[in-house]
């Protein structure tokens, strides 16, 4: 697992404020795959600033990884804290579905 | 995988098969799936989808290592090695030792969120990296349907299923997709569509409270196959289509016969008793004795050391053997001695494809020498009569094909139209029994005669048989001029011969006397008439004494005279002469 990006968590005017462990699952860097990594990115720096770690997996490369987390859709992210876990698939190209799927609203 | 020992057909059109290893199924299908392609297993909820194909994948890693992959939507790892333990599958031996694998692939529909654009990329590759893992042949999806409802874009789906079975082929592996049956179409979402090449639908009928599952191959591209339905079993060992067409007859047969208990009933049977590994079909109404003479045919072979299995649908073994114990039968040595073993369940306790199946089951463990089914009827009443028919069938051939003797019972309800729907059964008999009763005299009598029996010369009498606290005793029915008659009626008969016959021999006594009578009044009369001509000889000889008495005295008083007058000198010398002279002169 390669660590894109983490930031220290900065915003301290949040009291609930905790890291978001974020899992992309992707397949090679197919188009579906690179925008959605960008789409994720550009959503966390708005929302999650410096309280994020994206983790990508690579299916190509890491095939027995799919298993765990029930992955058939690519591209798919995995919220895997704060729990409960929640399942995002597609490029994330509707910023306000992925909040949704996020559970950011609330926050955001 | 072939019991019964019958052929599978090959397939004219080179169709590499691949062999699924379920008892039946490779008969239908010529040899088994489509090899390196889909099929598609199709039917209601219950109705054994996922046993065939989990059966598939088993039979496939043990019998024909094959390894598999088993892609599970609806049931976890857990819960499928669980499910097919109790067939007696050991999925989990097979997953250590790399045979099978497993995978259990789930989505909760109200956990994922959708947004823009994807594939079942991780589907493939989860897929491939279970085949590439332990190299497999077989593959299973089950059921696949279950992503349409976790997954909310179908036209992506649709897409990606296409792509999926294009993928599967061009692996190169033998895949098994189950899914549900729909209301218009095979599948609820249309998977026919996408997997052509052979699909097998699989139904679970409920007729009279009793459900049979039934197999049938809608679709076989490029092969022969039997487009019939097939009942099928779940057993203790897994799923087994009965292909009742499908077996040949080729069984052995054997010149041994058999004796059936009863002295005069085998004598009835050119004197032998019935052959060994036939089927012989017994029918009779209520209360003409079947069990009676069925108990009787199982002691006989306990008598001979042999091993007899008796399948009770109306009585339980206790009940037997108490019942047979007032005719004298003592059926419990038999059973301490592991000789005879009987095996009670009710009909209705489960459809007829479980009865078969367990009753091979039972055949196969304890390895009987005589089989009774009492009654068969019993069992036929659980499913139609070409159902039935097929089950005996079955169960015939299996029988003979291990040269197991078989009696069965049947029970009619009198009258000829039940004989003649017995018929269609009879023809499957090798020898038939008929059990009668006849009423009259204000009493119910038993006789019995013997309808056909293969290949031997048989009686065509009928037999009054009683049974008593002895056992059973066949006997001549008198046969006359009214007709048989048994019981009461048939000793009345005899008396009345009797009667004739003494009457006849009193007559003649009387004949006899009177004759005697005769000859002596006859000799009275002679010895009258003899006693008459006595007297009157006798009265002639005195007369005739008297006649010549009288004479002399006349010649003496013609001499007085003479001498008298002087006229004769000679007087006295010749009394004749002188008379006769003295008359001259």
């Amino acid at each position: 697992m390669k660590a894109k990006a983490l930031k220290p968590a900065a915003d301290s005017r949040r009291k609930t404020a905790k890291l978001w462990q974020l899992r992309l699952y992707v397949m090679d860097q197919t188009p579906k795959s690179v925008t959605a990594l960008t789409n994720l990115k550009k959503i966390c720096e708005t929302h999650l600033k410096g309280r994020y770690r994206i983790t990508v997996i690579d299916l190509l490369k890491q095939p027995h990884l799919a298993k765990g987390d029930q992955i058939l859709a690519i591209p798919t992210v995995v919220r895997k804290l704060p729990m409960p876990v929640r399942t995002i698939i597609g490029n994330l190209t509707d910023a306000e579905r992925v909040l949704i799927g996020l559970d950011l609203r609330a926050e955001g | 995988m072939n019991k019964n020992g019958a052929k599978t057909i090959p397939s004219p059109i080179l169709l590499p098969k691949c062999r699924t290893g379920i008892q039946g199924l490779d008969e239908i299908t010529g040899g088994g799936l489509p090899q390196g392609r889909p099929t598609l297993v199709c039917g209601g909820a219950g109705c054994g989808k996922t046993l065939l194909a989990t059966e598939f994948l088993v039979r496939g890693a043990v019998m024909f290592d094959e390894p598999g992959v088993l892609m599970a939507f609806e049931e976890t790892e857990k819960e499928l090695k669980a499910n097919v333990a109790s067939l007696g599958f050991n999925l989990d031996g097979l997953v250590r030792r790399k045979k099978i694998v497993v995978d259990y692939v789930h989505i909760e529909r109200s956990e994922v969120q959708e947004t823009g654009e994807y594939d079942l990329e991780g589907l493939f590759v989860r897929l491939g990296h279970a085949i590439d893992s332990i190299g497999a042949k077989r593959v299973v999806l089950d059921t696949l349907e279950v992503l349409f409802a976790s997954l909310p874009n179908e036209a992506v789906l649709r897409a990606e299923l296409r792509r999926l079975f294009r993928w599967l082929k061009d692996k190169g592996v033998t895949a098994v997709i189950t899914a549900e049956r729909g209301r218009e179409q095979l599948t609820r979402h249309g998977l026919e569509e996408y997997v052509s090449d052979c699909v097998i639908l699989l139904d679970h009928r409920v007729n009279d409270q009793i459900a049979t599952r039934h197999l049938r191959v809608v679709k076989y591209r490029g092969a022969l196959h039997g487009t019939n339905e097939f009942p099928f079993l779940i057993g203790e060992e897994g799923l087994s289509v009965l292909p009742i067409t499908s077996l040949a007859l080729n069984h052995k047969v054997s010149n041994e016969r058999i004796a059936t208990g009863i002295p005069r009933l085998d004598a009835m049977l050119g004197g032998r008793g019935f052959f060994r590994g036939s089927s012989i079909l017994l029918t009779g109404t209520a209360g003409t004795g079947k069990t009676i003479i069925s108990s009787n045919f199982a002691h006989a072979a306990g008598q001979r050391g042999e091993r007899v299995l008796f399948f009770s649908f109306e009585e339980s073994p206790n009940q037997i053997i108490r019942n047979m114990h007032s005719i004298g039968l003592r059926l419990e040595p038999m059973v301490k001695r592991g000789l005879l073993r009987f095996h009670s369940a009710r009909p209705s306790l489960y459809g007829l494809e479980m009865h078969l199946a367990t009753m091979f089951k039972e055949i196969a463990a304890f390895k009987p020498h005589v089989v009774i089914v009492d009654p068969l009827t019993s069992l036929m009443e659980l499913g139609t009569i070409s159902e039935g028919k097929g089950m005996v069938t079955r169960l015939i051939d299996y029988l003979k094909a291990e040269q197991v003797t078989t009696l069965f019972t049947s029970l009619t309800q009198g009258g000829h139209a039940l004989q003649q729907s017995e018929s269609g059964m009879s023809s499957l008999m090798d020898a038939w029994l008929l059990l009668q009763d006849f009423e009259g005299n204000g009493e119910r009598n038993r006789v019995l005669y013997v309808l056909k029996a293969r290949g031997m010369a048989h009686s065509n009498q009928i037999r009054e048989f009683l049974i008593s606290n002895h056992g059973i005793d066949v006997v001549d029915a008198y046969i006359g001029a009214s007709g048989v008659l048994t019981g009461s009626a048939r000793v009345a008969q005899g008396d009345l011969e009797k009667a004739a016959v003494l009457a006849s021999q009193q007559e003649a006594a009387q004949l006899k006397r009177e004759v005697e009578r005769k000859r002596k009044a006859l000799e009275r009369q002679i010895s009258d008439l003899r006693a008459d001509y006595e007297s009157e000889a006798s009265e002639l000889r005195r007369i005739a004494e008297q006649v010549g008495t009288r004479t002399l005295l006349l010649g003496t008083e013609r001499a007085a005279s003479g001498r008298l007058r002087q006229a004769d000198a000679k007087v006295g010398t010749s009394t004749r002469g002188k008379s006769r002279n003295g008359r001259k002169n």
